[in-house]
């Protein structure tokens, strides 16, 4: 397939020129219905087919969408104008809102266009209403203080407390920071060993789903709004009843739950309801690695691994860099290993095979796109390898190079090697890596097995199953759901509500009043985690507290409480925790247990005096390696059917409309939790930068066979469930497989998240894995979708591209030899600025970014959005290219359409020292510090937009609506009190968290020192799991941010414009190893190498 | 065809040049004077209370230091307003049954905090910092003005951009020993100098910087 590009006739190549290219296959731009009946009949003059011309012809081969790679007219509009010309249609109706459609298109448009005369109009009242709106006094006033002060508790300045956040049970160590009585952020629990300080993005965006306004608020039974004592009453003989009982049919549903005051809870409960049953469900569970232990013989046992200690890392459908009970600790692991500091320490090497690229697979240094079935066929291989066996002849020349080169490089460094199945790979491949690892030798060195951290860790699909059939049955006559939502997250086989409908009292505790609350006789509202005491363990079996931070806003009970009330005995939350570590935790503590519990408060965790200080002894019993595993034994039954798929998968394509369907986490809305959450949902997502939407994804290949384009409409079947969802177009990912995120399709999620995509859930049948095959049909209908792969696009002249990328990146070998590469690019500079230098004296604020170890994550753009009060736009605002996020994340592909490398840059304001942006502002509202930094003034700014217009790195954001909620009062309590909300008509940009810098100066001044380093973190910073961006004081030399500036992989962006920009990057290092390097140009992974040679042209010249 | 305007209306023409210019200049000195007058800036304007609290009285009259109620001055940014414990305090003891206490006593029974109106207001876009400033020997009465003669507190400065500026970009014409800065009667004169004298030293000795970049006050 390699070969395609470079054969073709020169009168094929004449097609790519035409501008009608772009309507075809691949393009954004929907094809018109009427077109199907003319299809051009060239398959060959496909995007695809231009883009390996381009490859061929040594055109540019860095680019971020299907459209660049092209180089249609509708992506020359978008570079040179920075908004597309649809700021007329924001006054025509709806309907005729063209922000989907391509930019070329909308010229022609006559109803965008409101009218020369419409425009005066409204200009001319807008002027004149201006001068009356300016003519207000501010409003006087109130101070209230408090009657009585709390000790601790100074106005203006905030506090922090440690608590925590669960995700599928496991818990993550968060510090919250509260503005009198107001958590507003949260921050990474730095000394916590499951995280060491990193956060996801679905943690960062916790506060607004703590203040959502669509959280339920009151206790009802039926629609009917009661008192908790209501509740109680009513419960009080019924339990009554049932404690005669024994329990009988009373069933308690809950998520996974691994605390041990919930566990002691229900032991409680147990002993009043011995009878009664407890099951615990959650959609995305660990049901497919639990087994795949059993059947290797570990028994009940859970698997993690030590990435500070692997030397080769080998990811098979694996993302656990950025998603997974442990990630924040892999990449704090995996990212010191493979960062480059200098050239005596090797990096890791990290290889990664998976359907679609993850951020964690954009870090690999090799990647293959093999769909499930085939990464069975691709385990079976390594083992086989591993075992001395002939390579496999079934698998394609480029794939069993890899593989073949994988076996030698982990028998290489074995000892230092792991393997890492994902969560939602199949379970022969979990099965499979665990013979890996233990050929390996890894098993208690770089993998570790231990004791679950879950409560109940036995299959539950099983025994959410049998409690549905036993609802179904009438044999329940009480269920109560603690924090669950099953009638969204049921397997589709599993009428839940039907089944509901034959109990007799459901009660429904959540934050939500969701689908399931909605059916369910009582609902009770839930306390939000930051409102709640409680426990869990992390993935490493640390104990973790979570404390509250604020009482609850709507009298929302907690989990334990409700546990109390049914034992017979309510009790608060905090006794109830308080308790149950008293009699456990701190039985035998040294002194007296209260300072000891102060301790685990002010820590936010559990670390026994006489535990060592090694990563996984909090808790967990690290069990030697059991030596049941039987190596190289056959693949047991089950898989049977598999490898011929897998074939099939591999080579000439399965049938027509039948595909293999993978369902997966969403990044952002995780299982659907998050709908509502409006931060998480404008999230641009990793790889595919689509928001608001859920999206089938299909590889370029595949797209073209089934002919369908972007934001096309196609109708997914497996069995006799189906559901629809718009095509996107996903390069790098496997052919033969789409892919389909859950957490879509909610119906009662809130304002937010109604009615967006569909629950792929509903697809799956229980116990049925995450890799199902589907009959795909292709609608003719289309759907918009808002990505934002394209905006703030930045124009690279042809010729210089690829030497003046704005992603620079080489191997290891190329930086032993020649550590600064990516200054190459820097040195026809022009060196005589207009401006004369400035003497920065005092502080010289810079930040620093190291491509190595970005995975594009998003923890950072919504760390900088809670700290920095950034409000969300919607859907169709993203659609104009109107997202706020002062942070981006641009994600660049690199090579050849099928597999291509993919990198990250996050990009800011760069806070240049000669900053374009200042010179234009007519009223001088974006003006130059004297610590460097380019400020913004928001007062000031009338709105001309002159400054974002001559901004080479498209930072700047403007307001064009009032985007910040002002009317929702709730929300007012989510604002950083430091930071000032802006309105409509201001410009504003990245401030290098401002507010801190100035908070750190005047403690440093009061104290007569310095700021420290390391004192001011910008909140992208702190968010950061993989420590990826640094910031601090460059005039320091012992400064952490001047230590990576100095480093030779040093560079900064578009250095021809000559604007000494405060933020620079580390080129990005990748580690191929030298075989597969060598393979040649189109070779995965090997871009270092093409793009050597493409800066080689580039000097030749 | 007869003229439609008589000769003298050139005469209304040109007069109505004249007001033009002077209406337009009228109107800019208007909205200068507006600008900078009470009404607008509410500069020396009394605001009521629900409690007549008299700064006078206590800080004058009784020698109360301004920090046993403002707290938070020398710590952190706000300079902290005492809650109701604070009065009671001494309101347990002394005038206990007074009739102009009575919502003070009322908010002590009940639980609910008392409401002031502010005096001192800042725009929502202007970040101010008691502590660093109270630290480099800005003193209580340059910006307060004499609040330990005020039955009432109104706002002695206009708290103008301009009126923060004059003191970043010279604060040698402000600044006073860190020691003084609650003395509400000190002057250069009390210790037999002058500011021109004294200002420089202190400057240089308390390292002021005259930080006048926009994102000190604005973020």
């Amino acid at each position: 397939m390699n070969g395609n590009g470079g054969s073709l006739d020169p009168g094929e190549r004449a097609t790519m020129d035409q501008p009608s290219i772009e309507g075809e296959i691949l393009s954004d731009r929907p094809r018109a219905t009427e077109d199907r009946g003319h299809q051009r009949p060239a398959p060959r003059t496909t995007l695809r087919v231009v883009g390996e011309e381009r490859v061929a012809a040594g055109a540019p081969v860095v680019w971020r969408s299907l459209d660049e790679l092209a180089d249609t007219p509708g992506f020359r509009e978008r570079v040179v104008r920075e908004f597309p010309r649809w700021a007329p249609a924001e006054w025509s109706p709806p309907e005729s809102n063209p922000a989907e459609s391509n930019p070329a298109e909308s010229n022609n448009d006559a109803p965008d266009d409101a009218g020369r005369r419409d425009f005066l109009k409204l200009a001319g009242a807008s002027i004149s209403l201006a001068g009356l709106a300016a003519c207000t006094r501010q409003p006087t006033e109130l101070i209230v203080p408090y009657v009585e002060q709390p000790p601790e508790l100074v106005p203006g300045k905030p506090l922090y407390y440690a608590t925590a956040m669960t995700i599928g049970g496991y818990a993550t160590g968060l510090l919250a920071e509260s503005h009198m009585g107001r958590p507003t952020k949260l921050t990474g629990n730095p000394r916590h060993p499951a995280s060491l300080g990193g956060t996801s993005a679905l943690h960062q965006a916790a506060t607004l789903g703590l203040y959502d306004p669509d959280r339920s608020s009151s206790i009802s039974r039926r629609g009917r709004i009661l008192p908790w004592e209501a509740f109680v009453a009513e419960m009080a003989p019924v339990l009554q009843a049932f404690e005669a009982l024994g329990g009988d049919g009373l069933r308690i549903l809950s998520g996974t739950v691994a605390s041990p005051s919930f566990e002691a809870m229900m032991a409680e409960v147990r002993q009043r309801f011995p009878r009664a049953v407890w099951v615990q469900y959650e959609p995305i569970n660990e049901d497919v690695p639990r087994r795949a232990a059993r059947r290797a013989g570990l028994g009940d046992a859970s698997v993690r691994y030590d990435l500070a200690r692997a030397q080769v890392v080998v990811a098979l459908e694996s993302d656990f860099l950025a998603s997974g009970p442990g990630h924040l600790r892999y990449a704090r692991d995996f990212s010191r290993r493979k960062r480059v500091r200098d050239a005596s320490v090797e990096p890791t090497r990290f290889y990664a095979f998976e359907c679609a690229p993850s951020p964690t697979g954009t870090l690999a240094d090799h990647r293959a796109p093999v769909s499930p079935s085939e990464l069975e066929v691709v385990a079976q291989a390594l083992l086989d390898g591993l075992g001395g066996g002939a390579p496999r002849q079934d698998l394609p020349d480029w794939l069993g190079a890899m593989v073949s080169t994988v076996v030698d490089d982990l028998r290489a460094q074995a000892g230092q090697a792991v393997v890492i199945a994902g969560d939602q790979a199949p379970e022969e491949v979990h099965v499979l890596a665990l013979r890996l690892n233990q050929a390996l030798g890894a098993i208690g060195s770089t993998v570790l097995v231990g004791r679950p951290q879950i409560a109940a860790p036995a299959g539950q699909e099983a025994a959410f199953a049998e409690l549905v059939r036993e609802m179904a049955a009438g044999q329940v006559d009480a269920l109560f759901v603690l924090g669950a939502n099953p009638v969204y997250e049921a397997p589709g086989d599993l009428d839940f509500a039907g089944a509901l409908a034959k109990v007799d009292l459901s009660v429904h505790l959540g934050l939500y009043l969701d689908e399931t609350g909605d059916l369910c006789d009582w609902h009770l509202p839930q306390a939000h985690f930051l409102e709640s005491w409680g426990d869990a363990r992390s993935f490493d079996g640390t104990l973790t507290v979570i404390q509250p931070l604020i009482l609850p806003l709507y009298q929302g009970k907690t989990d334990l409480q409700l546990l109390s009330a049914l034992a017979g005995r309510e009790r608060s939350d905090h006794e109830i925790v308080r308790a149950v570590w008293e009699r456990g935790m701190l039985q035998g503590v040294n002194g007296d247990s209260e300072s000891a519990w102060r301790r685990v408060l002010h820590d936010g965790f559990w670390s026994p005096p006489d535990a060592s200080s090694s990563l996984y002894d909090g808790g967990a019993v690290a069990e030697p390696a059991p030596p049941a595993i039987e190596l190289l034994a056959t693949p047991p039954a089950p898989g049977d059917a598999a490898p011929a798929a897998a074939g099939a998968g591999a080579g000439a394509g399965a049938g027509a409309s039948e595909l293999e369907l993978a369902l997966r986490p969403d990044p952002s809305l995780y299982d659907g939790r998050f709908a509502n959450n409006a931060w998480l949902q404008e999230l641009p997502k990793p790889i595919t930068k689509l928001t608001w939407d859920q999206a089938a994804l299909v590889s370029p290949r595949t797209a073209e066979r089934l002919g369908v384009n972007n934001t096309q409409v196609v109708r997914l079947s497996v069995g006799r469930r189906s559901l629809e969802a718009p095509v996107w177009i996903n390069p790098g990912q496997a052919d033969g497989v789409i892919v389909l995120p859950l957490g879509y399709g909610r119906g009662r999620a809130g304002k937010v998240g109604n009615g967006i995509g569909s629950n792929a859930l509903a697809l799956r049948s229980s116990g049925d894995g995450w890799n199902l095959r589907a009959k795909v049909a292709v609608t003719s209908r289309t759907y918009p979708l808002s990505s934002t792969q394209q905006h703030f696009d930045i124009e690279i002249q042809a010729e210089q591209a690829a030497a003046r990328h704005l992603v620079q990146h080489g191997t290891w070998e190329r930086f032993r030899t020649e550590p600064d590469f990516a200054k190459r690019h820097a040195e026809h500079v022009p060196v005589a600025p207009l401006i004369p230098d400035w003497p920065y004296e005092g502080y010289a604020w810079g930040l620093s970014i190291d491509l190595s170890v970005c995975t594009g994550c998003n923890a950072c753009i919504v760390s900088c959005q809670a700290e920095n009060n950034i409000p969300v736009v919607g859907k169709e605002q993203v659609g104009r290219g109107r997202e706020m996020h002062w942070l981006r994340i641009d994600r660049y592909y690199e090579g050849e359409l099928d597999r291509p490398s993919i990198h990250h840059q996050p990009v800011m304001c760069q806070h240049c020292e000669l900053a374009p942006c200042e010179v234009v502002c007519p009223v001088g509202a974006t003006v130059h510090g004297d610590e460097g930094l380019n400020e913004m003034v928001y007062n000031r700014c009338v709105g001309t937009r002159y400054c974002s217009n001559n901004c080479p790195y498209k930072v700047r954001r403007f307001n064009f609506l009032r985007f910040n909620d002002a009317r929702t009062p709730v929300l007012e309590m989510l604002r950083n009190p430091d930071v000032t909300v802006r309105s409509r008509g201001v410009m504003e940009k990245c401030t290098y968290c401002v507010q801190r810098i100035n908070w750190a100066r005047i403690e440093a001044k009061r104290e007569n020192r310095r700021i420290r380093d390391g004192e001011v973190k910008t909140a992208c910073q702190e968010a950061c799991p993989t420590e990826a961006i640094v910031f601090g004081d460059v005039n320091d030399p012992q400064s952490e941010v001047t230590r990576w500036k100095a480093l030779p992989l040093d560079y900064v962006l578009l250095p021809e414009v000559a604007t000494k920009p405060r933020t620079t990057y580390l080129a990005k290092v990748t580690h191929p190893h030298p075989s597969l390097a060598l393979a040649g140009p189109a070779g995965h992974g090997s871009a270092g190498s093409a793009h050597e040679a493409q800066i080689g042209q580039v000097e030749t010249r | 065809m007869p003229q439609v305007f008589p000769r003298s209306a050139n005469q209304v023409v040109r007069v109505s040049f004249v007001l033009v210019a002077v209406g337009a200049a009228a109107a800019g000195a208007a909205l200068w004077v507006i600008d900078r007058s009470p009404f607008h800036t509410r500069q020396g304007l009394f605001v009521e209370q629900s409690v007549p609290f008299s700064h006078d009285h206590h800080t004058d009259g009784l020698g109360i230091d301004c920090r046993y109620c403002h707290t938070s001055v020398e710590t952190t940014s706000f300079a902290g307003i005492p809650p109701t414990a604070t009065c009671m305090n001494c309101h347990k003891q002394i005038w206990a049954n007074t009739e102009m206490l009575r919502p003070v006593r009322e908010s002590w029974a009940t639980r609910e905090p008392l409401r002031w109106n502010r005096v001192h207001d800042l725009p929502d876009f202007v970040y101010f910092n008691h502590s660093i400033h109270v630290y480099k020997g800005i003193g209580c009465q340059t910006c307060h003005g004499a609040v330990d003669a005020m039955p009432l507190v109104y706002q002695h400065a206009s708290l103008q951009m301009r009126w923060c500026l004059d003191c970043h970009r010279n604060p040698e014409n402000y600044v006073r020993p860190r020691e003084e800065v609650f003395n509400m009667d000190w002057s250069p004169a009390s210790v037999g100098t002058t500011q021109r004298e004294l200002g420089p030293s202190l400057v240089a000795e308390y390292a002021i910087e005259s930080l006048d970049n926009c994102s000190v006050c604005h973020r």
